[in-house]
């Protein structure tokens, strides 16, 4: 092993990385701390500075001054997770906040030990989400909270739970946490006039705590019942926890609660009733209830649901009307009813009819049947009126949709965008949501410029049109097959000529039809980088009409979308031609409408074409960049940064079974392209007036 | 040879299915087989399907020929062949021309998934002409009056590629098979799996959290057919959470946040 570095050669270092020639920093407390550390330690120590300060150079300087502390605390994965978490922290908020992070270093190692012994929602929010949208009801939305509880809509929960000694019990508490609060939402918990009971009470704390525990039994009941196994769960963990069992003064209380019928009524009573007499139990799974926010939940979602209640009243009326002609305009209004789907009063389906007859209630209104049976145990009567005319437009309810130009209009803002996570080579790890994405239309184009391309490129449409034609892989008769749909003449002539000879009889007697379905999806990546002005974009936008036309023939689904962008807050993809669009007119109008943007970030494109790509169903997956140069944005995007982006986007791209390739006019390709799409997948073109003759051809070398 | 193999037209169903009806699928099916009408059985997997047809097969006591269809099932599959046979061709006709000669039923389960030539086969059969075209030997074959055509088909794929045309399935009388109400589920996994009606009851309610999870995730949710499996699992005293998981969970996806949530379900429901 080598001998630990002098404390001047780790200064050395430090003043290098840390521009101490600009900024003056002392970095000898530094040093002598790191100094103290094994050799390994101290190369961590420094590489991990190094990283840092490629970020942020006085975040480095501090993570240098507590490197020593963090390593005698924490092991190497974690000391990297605390430097880096910095890191983001800076990218999200900014440079105070991020320095805080660096200085918490007591904070972070607590935090370590929850993560390895406690429960992270982060992690556990997967799993739990599924576990709530199977559970049946309105489908909840889990959001990270400072404690557990819900309004209703959401379920929130802390972002760690270490209260048992297992981090498996610790994801069951989470379980049954949320499941405690879905059975708030479930079995009427804010069915109670508890808002109006609290505002008039002398002592409303004391009540809602006694509400709470009362609560707590009913719902504890109700689950024992419908999720036994749950419930036998909840007892475990509330035994691990060391809670003692129910005061005896609560017994009585209990057995009323526990009753079948019992609502969240009873529960208010109960806690009415024993003000003074009883105290509230606290269990680790009950979390809070907030009634002020339900209220306010409440009052949106049950305005929103009833007048949706009430148009699709209004279509079921219509339609029903339409199909009985001489029930039509009798002028007599349409009488709905609600009743139970099944005799047991705990179900949420309902059925309604008209005019006694029951109705088959569309997909939609089932959903919608059961959230206003959960907040009002049926079907309230002014619900059943249908909506008048013109009185209500579900429209009104929609969340408004945010047109991505406008966005921009105003002072900008990140609403309605993607996040995209960015590679940081010198980090060695992600910006997290490092770039705005947003999706729009190419502005169509109504010009002669297809014609004109076509006309231009005659020769060599019919050219690639045959060569395409040829690509498509032809039903053929295969001879010689050891089974197929039909004898092979020949072959038999053959096989009886040798038996007769005293040879084995062959068994490749067959012919059969040969299939092979080319499924292949392509999706076109075009740079609309401001460098392909003039010539660039014409012959873009000429091989784009030309490869169109040549894929129409053979039948391949194929996508075209452009990118550009300006900093990492503004990244646009054009959509050109989406899977599911047709080559039409439109399609053809906005080829002819790409035009030259901004810069050429392109990890993003990437990113988030991959998606797009991978959400189609084909066998063969390919993602074709056509560009003019080396990625590039304005200020930080620039040379091996926007390169390691890429590489690292392309890589992405191949672990999820896409296969990416380049087509460029930079004659400098070779330097760089390799790195990013490997030695063999781009190809260079070096006059950009041969791009329209060479695409064809590349694509069915690609292809075949 | 063994001694009970048997020609395919001559698979009769002796004893009686169980078949819980759900709605009036047994008399329409009727209707539609002594009108010499075609039918479509549509439905999720494992809600019955094939079941019925065995059911079905037993009532109107015809010999049932079921082909499972697969992405390789040419029409020569269904009509038949020319095989060499000590050095002369012999014909040697495919399971629905043996259906069609027999006046059997013929079940083509799964029809979407068999070649796009195959359904030009069963076209002529399935309108008013009822006649195959065995275009190798250069014949029509007429079929028995008792001859029946049966297609399944599962509307929940979403798949473009395996959508049925509306030439095809406009020529067919059209039985919509759902997952039976619970109550029914439930009586239907009692029986099938020998489990009392707790366990039947409970595993149908798991089924349902299944199918809540249907486009959130899950591509389908559990089918009868599994929940009939877990019950045989939990009457052999395997532990109704791990039977669950094998014979459900794992059954489903093969996404593990997927597997974890589904088996925290089953937790608590048992």
């Amino acid at each position: 092993m080598p001998p630990p570095l002098s404390i001047d050669d780790i200064a050395a270092r430090l003043d290098e990385v840390l521009e101490v020639e600009f900024t003056f920093r002392n970095t000898r407390p530094a040093a002598e701390s790191i100094a103290a550390l094994p050799r390994a330690d101290q190369e961590f120590a420094l590489e991990l500075v190094a990283r840092v300060a490629s970020t942020n150079v006085e975040i480095g300087y501090r993570v240098a001054v507590h490197a020593g502390r963090a390593l005698a605390s924490m092991d190497e994965r974690m000391v990297e997770a605390w430097g880096l978490n910095a890191t983001h922290t800076y990218d999200r908020v900014g440079l105070r906040p991020a320095l805080q992070a660096v200085e918490e270093v007591e904070q972070f190692v607590h935090l370590d030990r929850m993560r390895r012994h406690g429960a992270l929602l982060e992690e556990a929010a997967g799993v739990l989400l599924h576990f709530l949208h199977g559970l049946s009801g309105r489908e909840l939305k889990l959001a990270e909270g400072e404690a557990a509880w819900t309004d209703t809509e959401t379920i929130h929960l802390p972002n760690a739970l270490a209260e048992l000694p297992e981090s498996r019990d610790n994801f069951q508490l989470y379980k049954v946490t949320a499941a405690f609060l879905w059975a708030q939402t479930r079995f009427g918990t804010f069915r109670t006039p508890l808002i109006e009971t609290l505002a008039a009470h002398p002592r409303p704390e004391k009540l809602l705590a006694l509400f709470a525990t009362a609560e707590r039994l009913r719902l504890e009941a109700c689950l024992a019942r419908e999720l036994p196994g749950l419930h036998r769960e909840m007892r475990r963990l509330a035994a691990a926890a060391g809670e003692p069992d129910l005061p005896a003064e609560w017994a009585a209380a209990a057995e009323v609660l526990r009753a079948h019928d019992a609502d969240g009524r009873a529960s208010l009573a109960v806690a009415l009733d024993n003000l003074d007499r009883l105290q509230p139990v606290v269990t680790c799974y009950q979390g809070e209830l907030r009634p002020g926010a339900v209220a306010e939940c409440m009052a949106v979602r049950t305005e929103k649901e009833k007048a949706l209640f009430r148009f699709k009243l209004k279509e079921l009326a219509d339609e029903q009307r339409g199909r009985v002609p001489d029930a039509g305009d009798t002028g007599k209004e349409p009488r709905f009813e609600a009743r139970r789907a099944e005799e047991e009063s705990a179900s949420l389906e309902m059925e309604i009819t008209l005019d006694e007859k029951p109705v088959p209630p569309p997909e939609g209104m089932r959903r919608l049947t059961r959230s206003i049976v959960q907040d009002f145990g049926g079907i309230p009567p002014d619900y059943l009126v249908p909506a008048g005319p013109g009185e209500y437009d579900p429209r009104d309810f929609e969340a408004p949709r945010r047109d991505p130009d406008a966005v921009w209009q105003g002072t900008y803002h990140e609403d309605g965008a993607y996040f995209c996570d960015e590679w940081d080579h010198r980090r060695q790890h992600y910006r997290k949501g490092w770039c705005v994405v947003r999706e729009c239309d190419v502005t169509p184009e109504q010009s002669e410029f297809r014609t004109e391309t076509l006309h231009k490129y005659a020769g060599l449409v019919r050219n690639l049109r045959k060569t395409f034609e040829a690509m498509r892989d032809e039903d053929r008769t295969l001879s010689r097959q050891p089974d197929g749909d039909d004898v092979d003449i020949d072959a038999l002539v053959e096989a009886l000529a040798d038996a007769h000879g005293g040879a084995e009889l062959s068994d490749r007697l067959y012919t059969r039809l040969h299939r092979s379905e080319r499924n292949i999806a392509v999706l076109f990546m075009v740079d609309m980088s401001g460098s392909t002005r003039g010539w660039i974009n014409d012959a873009e936008r000429e091989s784009l009409i030309l490869l169109s036309e040549a894929l129409e023939t053979l039948g391949d689904r194929f996508a075209i979308y452009g990118f550009s962008g300006m900093t990492r807050k503004r990244c646009e993809i054009f959509r050109v031609k989406g899977f599911d669009e047709p080559y039409g007119a439109e399609v053809q109008g906005r080829i002819a409408g790409i035009r030259p943007r901004d810069y050429t970030r392109m990890g993003f494109a990437i990113r988030h074409l991959t998606r797009v790509l991978a959400d189609t169903e084909a066998r063969t997956r390919i993602l074709i960049t056509l560009s003019d140069g080396k990625p590039d944005d304005y200020s930080d995007y620039r040379g091996e940064y926007g390169i390691e982006d890429t590489r690292q986007a392309l890589i992405e791209a191949k672990r999820v079974g896409i296969h990416p390739f380049c087509i460029t006019i930079d004659e400098e390709g070779p330097t760089y392209l390799p790195r990013m799409y490997g030695p063999v997948n781009y190809t260079v073109v070096a006059d950009v007036r041969k791009l329209p003759y060479r695409v064809g051809d590349i694509y069915r070398r690609l292809t075949t | 040879m063994p001694a009970d193999a048997l020609k395919p037209e001559e698979y009769f169903v002796d004893t009686e299915p169980y078949y819980q009806p759900v709605g009036d699928e047994i008399a329409v099916f009727e209707a539609a087989y002594h009108n010499r009408l075609p039918v479509l059985l549509k439905g999720p997997t494992g809600c019955g399907k094939t079941r019925f047809m065995e059911y079905m097969a037993w009532r109107l006591k015809r010999p049932l020929i079921t082909v499972s269809c697969h992405d390789d099932l040419t029409a020569s599959d269904l009509v038949g062949r020319y095989l060499v046979a000590g050095g002369e061709t012999v014909w040697v006709d495919g399971p629905l021309a043996r259906a069609v000669r027999a006046g059997g039923i013929c079940y083509l389960d799964e029809i979407v998934e068999a070649r796009k030539d195959t359904m030009v086969v069963i076209h002529p059969l399935a309108d008013d002409r009822r006649v195959l075209p065995m275009e190798k030997r250069g014949e029509l074959l007429r079929a028995d009056d008792a001859f029946c055509l049966a297609i399944s088909y599962n509307p929940g794929y979403q798949s473009v590629l395996k959508e049925l045309k509306h030439s095809t399935r406009q020529r067919f009388v059209a039985l919509e098979f759902d997952y039976p109400d619970p109550e029914r589920e439930a009586v239907i996994v009692a029986r099938e799996a020998d489990v009392d009606k707790g366990i039947a009851d409970r595993l149908v309610k798991f089924a349902v959290m299944t199918r809540n999870l249907k486009g959130s995730g899950l591509e389908e949710g559990a089918s009868t057919r599994l929940l009939v499996h877990a019950g045989k699992l939990i009457g052999d005293g395997i532990d109704p959470v791990i039977a669950c998981r094998s014979a459900i969970a794992q059954a489903l996806t093969d996404d593990p946040e997927m597997i974890a949530a589904v088996n925290e379900l089953s937790a608590s429901v048992f």
